[in-house]
């Protein structure tokens, strides 16, 4: 028998109603889950500290971690160590995207450049960015230079070969329309390729903040004396457990916003396109 | 009067296994406002030839007429505007409808008023000016391949090449599509070469049959096709006793085709 199923003013039926509150339920449980799992690790993690299971000093806790972070709010520190390294990686951030999508349109647009260059961009894009980091300090000193180069060092080649392999595995098809259509090289890039790769090109952003992020710590560590980096080596050296957890706790909320910024601008392309 | 015509045209791709050829010595002619259908075996060469004639590919033996005057080296394009429909639409996701359609007319900056106008006219009379802002994705197969039609309409093609363009559509939108493509071409007296597996879409459709070889492709043989009653019916066109003679006739010099085939 075909029941009709009855619907409300709004237009939503009963069983759409029903499909809606379960699927926010299920939101709300993984939320809270969350939640209970990071409360419980601070909760067990202060414990310890507490109750001598763990000793405080190697391993801080969760209200010494509070009380120094309160501590560098109040004296300013935290807004100048967090805004140098927070400026570090955006700048990284960003040329390594123009740079990378740059030069992937460029190798894409001239193929014997692409096949010449390839065997260069597999090595250096292996190469341990880590290990680049002294010479960068004998090129260009300590400071800012040497720290967004360092940045910069660990993703650029890797986007680019991302980029350009995507840009390649276009359809076919697409670019011959093009072609047939009166168009020409250029054209297939602007109107095919570039906009086909758009998601690809999000994606591959979701990746270069957290590697510019890597390696700005990396320079950090090496040629810095401001910086969240350099809070971190700085506390390793005179045993300030609270001062590199604090900083690392630092870190993590800025991978997670730069990460949650580029996600809500694929949602907004997705939803949009 | 012959609008373009091909000459001992061959043509085979090259690797470091080495050459497979894939057109040997082709000769035919299109008439204007002729409806060419070329029919096949499977990966006969038959796209690779229209390739060719879109000027996409150089023969690497023979020539290449339009209207008596050579053109090999230059190939359609340079001479007369070639409207090429694939095998699929090919919209793109990113654009609306409207901005699809309009796309040949980017590419030839060619979007003046009087071409916008032509394209609005298209939609209405193709039904999808109210889908014209709509998402690609949102239109059924037949729209979207209307769609198509109307972005390399909107070029003015003297030329349309038709590279299986309704192998992607189910049955019945296949029937009702190709039959509504082919009235809208013969209705503006354009040229048209189809490509197509299929016999029944190429006899209703063509004036002319060209039945390829195996690769590589020869001219096996041609079959002009004439009916008393309107073409615009396709399932009227399949019930009549020329359309069951023409299919035995085609159906006997492809069968023939794949016995001569080697085995293995």
């Amino acid at each position: 028998m075909n029941r009709q199923m009855p619907r409300k003013a709004d237009g939503i039926s009963d069983n759409q109603r029903i499909f809606l509150k379960a699927h926010r339920r299920h939101h709300h449980v993984v939320a809270l889950s969350r939640l209970l799992l990071t409360a419980a690790f601070l909760l067990l993690w202060e414990l310890a500290a507490r109750l001598q299971w763990i000793d405080a000093f190697f391993f801080s806790s969760p209200c010494g971690i509070a009380a120094y972070l309160y501590h560098m709010i109040a004296d300013g520190s935290f807004f100048t160590h967090t805004g140098i390294t927070l400026a570090e990686i955006l700048v990284s951030f960003l040329l390594v995207t123009v740079f990378s999508l740059f030069a992937a349109s460029l190798l894409w647009y001239i193929p014997h450049l692409a096949e010449v260059l390839e065997p260069y961009l597999v090595i250096l894009n292996s190469l341990p960015k880590s290990a680049l980091a002294p010479l960068l300090i004998v090129w260009l000193g300590t400071g800012t230079d040497t720290i967004i180069v360092a940045g910069i060092s660990v993703a650029v080649f890797g986007s680019v070969i991302n980029l350009y392999t995507g840009f390649c595995q276009a359809d076919p098809e697409m670019l011959k329309l093009i072609y047939t259509l009166g168009g020409s090289r250029r054209d297939a890039f602007l109107k095919v390729i570039f906009p086909g790769s758009v998601p690809l090109i999000l994606s591959n952003m979701k990746v270069n903040i957290g590697l510019s992020l890597v390696g700005v710590i990396i320079g950090e560590f090496l040629a810095a004396r401001r910086g969240l980096g350099y809070l971190i080596i700085y506390g390793s050296q005179v045993f300030q457990l609270n001062m590199m957890i604090t900083s690392i706790i630092i870190l993590c909320v800025i991978a997670m916003l730069f990460y949650k910024l580029i996600q809500n601008l694929e949602h907004y392309y997705r939803k949009k396109y | 009067m012959e609008l373009l015509s091909l000459h001992d045209i061959s043509y085979a791709y090259h690797n470091l296994k080495g050459e497979t050829p894939a057109l040997s010595h082709i000769s035919f002619s299109v008439s204007q406002g002729e409806f060419l259908a070329i029919v096949g075996p499977s990966g006969c060469g038959k796209s690779t030839l229209l390739s060719m004639i879109a000027g996409l590919l150089l023969p690497e033996e023979g020539d290449l007429f339009y209207k008596g005057k050579y053109i090999t080296d230059c190939g359609t394009g340079a001479v007369m505007k070639v409207g090429y429909m694939l095998q699929r639409d090919h919209l793109f996701e990113w654009r609306t409808i409207y901005r699809n359609v309009i796309l040949g007319l980017e590419l030839n900056h060619s979007l003046t008023g009087e071409n916008l106008d032509y394209v609005s006219k298209l939609l209405k009379d193709y039904d999808l000016y109210a889908f014209k802002d709509k998402k690609p994705s949102e239109l059924s197969g037949g729209m979207r391949q209307r769609a198509a039609l109307i972005r390399t309409m909107a070029i003015h093609p003297d030329l349309f090449l038709l590279d299986e363009p309704f192998s992607a559509l189910d049955s019945q939108t296949r029937l009702n599509v190709s039959a509504d493509i082919a009235q809208i071409i013969r209705s503006t007296d354009k040229t048209a070469i189809l490509i197509t597996h299929d016999l029944s879409e190429a006899i209703t459709l063509a004036d002319r049959v060209l039945v390829l070889s195996r690769r590589p492709a020869r001219v096996k043989c041609e079959m002009p096709i004439r009916f008393a009653v309107d073409r615009s019916d396709p399932l009227r066109i399949r019930s009549t006793a020329e359309y069951q003679l023409y299919f035995n006739q085609l159906w006997e010099v492809l069968t023939n085709e794949q016995a001569d085939a080697p085995k293995g």
